[in-house]
């Protein structure tokens, strides 16, 4: 089942037209992976998913975004369930400078959720969900920067999963990351996989190659081709995807 | 030349340089110190002034310094605070934006006695609060502004932009954001500029000059609308004002100011070294 669709989706900064017509559909509970060289506009893609590219001044966007079959693009949307609904992992593990339970119970404080559920338990979910609870679990109060790399980018998905999303967005989640704690990290998307939709951004073609079900192929703002992640990677039907995964670009 | 020596002779250049800066810093305090610790008893600290502010204590105008502190910042916090999240978080950069920037800096150094006059005819004279506590908070509390407005963009804009980012994509509100991912991260900043703001406020005398400050006024106030003594100007009257009073009771009255202003300045500097051990990023 398709829970996001893009129909020609058209994007500018100001003057420059950073998405062009792209359409693009991503499966229920599944892992699709975004590549492509750099600056090609896989940023840009994922930040309209959660319309985080709001922020950005002098933003134009054409087409339709169907999450659930409604157009997140329309006027009056509810960016705040809609955030809710789409949470956002990013680059750089960015916790906050508090302890790991006030990082995992933020969500909760701003949308004052009333749970059965009292927060420990629900600090102790969030944790478990990410495979950190036995890590941390004696470290609750300890300062979320004195975690390492890897533990942060878990406790920024961990601090997602209060809020109860069903899509997680991963723009290069692993590229601050050595390749031991990226492995982990992949184990984990896969493990996130069973009650989640992932988008993911990445520069690391082996890594598209083995989490993600779909791929898709960016160039120049476009779409270029999408498919099953064995088809692209084994048998590609656009010149330029098989230039770009054989190494040709950047 | 040798370089050794060349840097031995840099270092100790710049050594003297930061002697000379302190130097006269330690040198007031240290004669207002031999010279006023005489005259500073229980008694000074907690009664009133009396043979025409001769004899007697400084009570009233320790009061009314501290009234004066506190109406100030009462006054000015909140609302410096506010211009400051307005700043940082909301205006556009834009030519408003930059005129009100380039007045609030030039604010900050604008003369003590034009605040004074300003209060006056505005507050004193204008509103018809007349010389009084509030006429006075009130000018002292425009003449912070400026300093806790700049400490508090400056603390706001310090906060990493990611913070904002992560509170948004969690489906906070911009107000939201602000106030659980951005403000509290801002806050030593913020109490710091605020402290070390009024503390150099509440030593001022040209400001409360007309606004508020009473020549002799041997008791309490019962009012805002009342006028309180307050050391600055008490320094200022019996000092130049009244003939034949002893020394000690003038150095006495200047260590009494002094020590006011550096305890508030070290209570502002513990506020931020306790915040900031929390804070790493
Ligand atoms: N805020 C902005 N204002 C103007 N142009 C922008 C802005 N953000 C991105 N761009 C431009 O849009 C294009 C796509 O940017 P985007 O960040 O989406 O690329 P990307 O594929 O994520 O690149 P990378 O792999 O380097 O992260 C780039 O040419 C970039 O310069
Ligand atoms: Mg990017």
């Amino acid at each position: 089942m398709t829970i996001i669709k893009t129909n020609n989706l058209n994007l500018w900064y100001k003057k420059f037209h950073a998405l062009l017509d792209v359409n693009i559909p991503i499966e229920k509970n599944s892992i699709t992976s975004i590549i492509g060289p750099s600056g090609c506009g896989k940023s840009t893609l994922l930040r309209t998913l959660n319309r985080m590219n709001d922020l950005i001044e002098g933003i134009r966007m054409t087409g339709e975004i169907l999450i659930e079959n409604k157009n997140i693009l329309l006027p009056g949307t509810d960016l705040v369930s809609l955030r809710k609904n789409v949470g956002m992992v990013f680059q750089r593990p960015n916790p906050f400078p508090l302890s790991v339970y006030k990082n995992i119970t933020f969500g909760l404080e701003i949308h004052n959720i009333k749970s059965n559920d009292t927060l420990d338990n629900i600090v102790e979910n969030s944790l478990k969900s990410v495979l950190l609870w036995d890590e941390l679990k004696d470290k609750l109060k300890s300062h979320a920067l004195n975690l390492t790399l890897e533990q942060q980018q878990r406790l920024c998905i961990a601090r997602l999963i209060p809020v109860k999303p069903q899509i997680l967005l991963m723009d290069e989640p692993c590229s601050a990351l050595d390749p031991i704690a990226t492995g982990r990290i992949e184990e984990l998307m896969f493990e996130l996989k069973k009650n989640y939709t992932i988008v993911v951004v990445t520069h690391n073609m082996a890594q598209a190659a083995r989490v993600s079900d779909d791929t898709g192929f960016m160039l120049l703002g476009r779409l270029v081709e999408f498919n099953k992640t064995s088809k692209i990677f084994t048998n590609p039907e656009k010149k330029e995807t098989e230039d770009y995964i054989t190494g040709r670009y950047g | 030349m040798n370089s050794k020596l060349t840097q031995k002779i840099a270092f100790s250049f710049l050594f003297l340089c930061a002697l000379i800066t302190i130097a006269p810093v330690l040198l007031i305090v240290v004669i207002i110190v031999v010279n006023g610790i005489s005259a500073i008893s229980w008694d000074f600290l907690t009664t009133s002034p009396t043979n025409g502010m001769r004899s007697g204590g400084i009570f009233p105008a320790i009061v009314g310094t501290f009234y004066l502190a506190a109406g100030a910042t009462v006054i000015s916090l909140p609302l410096g605070v506010m211009g400051g999240i307005y700043l940082s978080e909301y205006s556009k950069d834009n030519f408003f934006t930059r005129i009100l920037k380039l007045g609030i800096v030039n604010l900050a150094g604008v003369p003590s006695i034009v605040y004074g006059l300003f209060g006056l005819s505005l507050f004193v004279i204008y509103l018809k609060l007349g010389a009084s506590l509030v006429s006075g908070c009130l000018t002292l509390a425009i003449m912070a502004l400026p300093a806790i407005i700049t400490a508090t963009d400056a603390a706001l804009s310090s906060v990493p932009q990611s913070f904002r980012e992560v509170s948004l994509s969690l489906g906070a509100t911009k107000w939201q954001t602000i106030r659980h991912a951005v403000l509290p991260h801002a806050l030593p900043g913020i109490i710091t500029g605020t402290v070390l703001s009024n503390a150099r406020i509440t030593g001022e005398t040209a400001p409360i000059l007309f606004t508020v400050a009473a020549f002799y006024l041997p008791h309490l106030p019962g009012s805002v609308l009342d006028q309180v003594m307050a050391l600055p100007y008490h320094l200022y009257v019996i000092s130049t004002q009244i003939p034949g009073i002893s020394k000690s009771t003038t150095y006495g009255t200047a260590l009494v100011l002094i020590a006011f202003t550096l305890s508030l300045n070290l209570f502002g500097i513990i506020i931020r070294t306790h915040l900031r051990r929390q804070k790493k990023w």
